[in-house]
């Protein structure tokens, strides 16, 4: 308790003093190359998600992330600066995840983040790594069966989802909730706050697991190709981490996390998503 | 931050109404509430001086959010289905009913002892000495604090934020996240709550300085 | 059925305590910093130096308006603008920090004001100047009658690094939500036992207060 209190005493002052030099020493981030301080200094620090199952998690056991994403984004790390390189995590919510790239806290997003237009106006993309589909969950036996069902009825989303927009097109007189995060989406819906809860499928499939009185229902109504978000300008980079992508999925090791994370979760077909070339 | 405000001007909007609408609901029912809760706190009775002493320290001593998603996420599994609103006006109500309890009560306790028992000498009961002497006087004396609980109760709605409660902070939230301006529509959202906030809380610091 | 004894298996007590930890970290480091700058900022606003003390009671009176929600988005997303990246905790500091310095500046201002004027102009008769009369003389006074004031903004101040968990920050609202993420039935259990903690913390707090007033009184 002492040690980490003084740690903190530290880290509180030595931002302070951080503050007070970078306010005249620190270059515009347009300006700094991501790849080359990637490189210098061994690490790469990715935005990841902490309340989403089988793709990044927190464990209560240990307090370390996990999932797909969060393997997959070591496993580019590696690719790109050698074994020895140290992916750093950073949690962040669907609200926080582009402030916090724009910003520079973090060099990349990997959390479920579909390539939108209106995104790529504000920040660049990789190649696409998962390929999603909009889809809902309900309580097991509801009357909702598809998504044009839930006209007249109650969604929970998330802040900052492209999900709560694109449900809006094919259910126009559904009402929409919109929470923080994940877990809590899920824990209104168990508490009747909402009639359906629309994500990606495959977010729904993990909450799934765990819930075992709810389902997914219908077939996924958008295609949502997740892309590692990272900031406009870095071609460099961008185009490191599009390579560390194609080489994972030629020597299998994309293949081989697939299957580690979502080789038997009822109601999500992994054979569609495995990539081969 | 013009365009931004014309644009989302029907989200701000929304936001702003039920932003007041739930602080005034609050402010009523926590103003009832807080005033029964001190005079259990200052009658003869032992057992209601305990009950209400139990009241306001759970209360005064748990965060607002805990309270709100208790009502949003546990109360409906159970009780009955409320949504967002109703859950962050119903925590709001009851966070901020434990704070007006202890304004009233020291309001009640500063009222000179001798009035009630002048009052009750003449003939009236202690709930009518309570009502017409000592409440009305003890109220004069609390409205500053009051007021500044008001202030607070403003802020603190944005605990609504939290259950979908379409409050100023959420429909922030949701414009933030679709224009990619955070910090200039938090810029916007904080002018609309200076609104609300600054008025009153410089009226109620001119009153102090008249009563003083 | 809620389950109660799973929900308080030790490796979901420890995650929550971890939590606990945090808050108390976030929230003592953020009342030190903060009753120094408050002290600061609430002489400043009560001494009448010229404009100076005009804006700076102009900044004080707008952000102790605001909700600290906003404040804490502003110091996540806005001060990075500025060249400053705070991880999540030392951001929460700095929001509670701002906040609280705030607060604490009307407190300061009111508990000085409450000393008697007299005293400062005899200490300055004496031979003093400000700094002297406020340090020896009105400050040590006025400490005095604002410590109940103190901490209840103390109290609030640990309550209110519950709204930090939405930037993620691992304090005890946080890890709670994650325990009772994991399965529907610790729900209960869980916010029994986050409310516990808080209370446990804020209500010995409360105490300790009366106590120290009692003494002094």
């Amino acid at each position: 308790m002492m040690k980490r209190l003084s740690k903190l005493v530290l880290i509180i002052t030595s931002l302070l003093l951080f503050l007070s030099l970078s306010a005249c020493g620190s270059k515009p981030l347009s300006e700094q190359n991501v790849l080359e301080n990637a490189k210098a200094d061994k690490t790469i620090t990715w935005g990841v998600k902490a309340d989403t199952k089988l793709i990044g998690l927190i464990d209560v056991k240990d307090g370390q992330e996990k999932g797909f994403e969060i393997d997959l984004a070591k496993a580019i790390t590696q690719q790109m600066l050698g074994k020895k390189a140290k992916a750093k995590f950073v949690t962040v919510t669907s609200q926080s995840r582009i402030p916090l790239l724009k910003n520079g806290n973090i060099d990349a997003i990997i959390a479920t983040m579909t390539i939108t237009p209106e995104r790529k106006e504000t920040i660049d993309f990789s190649k696409s790594y998962f390929d999603a589909g909009q889809s809902i969950l309900v309580k097991k036996g509801s009357s909702v069966k598809n998504v044009q069902d839930l006209n007249g009825k109650t969604i929970i989303g998330v802040v900052g989802s492209n999900s709560v927009q694109n449900v809006k097109k094919f259910a126009p007189k559904a009402q929409v909730l919109q929470l923080p995060d994940y877990a809590q989406a899920l824990t209104a819906l168990k508490s009747g706050q909402g009639d359906a809860l629309t994500t990606d499928n495959v977010i729904l499939a993990g909450m799934a697991v765990n819930n075992p009185g709810y389902e997914l229902t219908g077939k996924p109504f958008t295609t949502e190709p997740y892309g590692i978000g990272i900031n406009k300008g870095q071609k460099e980079f961008q185009t490191a981490i599009n390579q560390a992508l194609d080489e994972l999925i030629k020597n299998g090791t994309y293949n081989k996390l697939i299957k580690k994370w979502f080789g038997d979760v009822p109601g999500f077909d992994y054979k569609g998503v495995l990539r081969n070339d | 931050m013009i365009k931004l405000l014309t644009d989302n001007w029907s989200a701000f909007l929304s936001g702003f109404g039920w932003t007041i609408l739930s602080s005034i609901l609050a402010l009523f029912f926590s103003l009832v509430i807080g005033s029964l809760v001190a005079i259990l706190e200052v009658l003869p009775n032992k057992f209601a001086r305990i009950v209400g002493n139990v009241y306001v320290e759970i209360f005064r001593n748990i965060p607002l959010l805990v309270i709100t998603m208790f009502f949003y996420l546990v109360i409906p599994l159970y009780v009955v289905k409320i949504n967002g609103f109703t859950a962050g006006t119903i925590g709001l109500t009851i966070y901020t009913s434990a704070f007006i309890a202890e304004t009233v009560r020291a309001g009640i306790n500063s009222v000179d002892i001798g009035q009630m028992e002048a009052a009750r000498s003449q003939g009236m009961t202690f709930w009518q000495a309570m009502r017409y002497i000592v409440l009305p006087q003890a109220f004069k004396l609390v409205i500053p604090p009051l007021g500044n609980q008001f202030v607070n109760l403003v802020k603190n709605s944005s605990v609504l934020a939290f259950v979908a409660g379409f409050d100023l902070m959420y429909q922030a939230n949701a414009v933030a996240s679709q224009t990619f301006d955070t910090v200039n529509t938090y810029l916007v959202v904080g002018i609309f709550y200076l609104v609300i906030t600054l008025p009153i809380s410089y009226y109620m610091q001119y009153l102090e300085r008249k009563l003083a | 059925m809620q389950n109660w004894v799973n929900a308080y298996s030790w490796i979901n007590i420890r995650f929550l305590l971890q939590g606990l930890e945090v808050t108390i970290l976030i929230s003592v480091i953020a009342v030190v910093l903060s009753f120094i700058f408050g002290s600061i900022l609430g002489i400043i606003r009560y001494s009448k130096i010229k404009y100076i003390s005009k804006i700076v009671g102009i900044i004080i009176d707008v952000i102790r308006n605001l909700p600290l929600l906003l404040i804490i988005f502003f110091v996540y997303f806005g001060l990075p603008a500025f060249g400053f990246k705070p991880d999540t905790i030392p951001a929460a500091i700095l929001a509670m920090t701002v906040f609280e310095s705030m607060m604490i500046a009307e407190i300061i201002r009111s508990g000085i004001l409450a000393v008697d004027i007299g005293q400062m102009e005899a200490a300055r008769a004496v031979g003093m100047n400000f700094m002297q009369a406020m340090w020896h003389v009105v400050l040590p006074q006025a400490y005095k009658k604002m410590i109940p004031a103190m901490v209840s903004q103390f109290i609030s101040l640990i309550k209110d690094t519950s709204l930090a968990t939405i930037i993620v920050v691992p304090e005890l609202m946080q890890h709670g939500q994650v325990v009772y993420g994991q399965n529907p039935n610790y729900i209960i259990p869980v916010f029994v036992m986050m409310a516990l903690m808080y209370f446990v913390v804020c209500y010995a707090l409360s105490l300790l207060s009366r106590y120290i007033d009692h003494k002094m009184a």
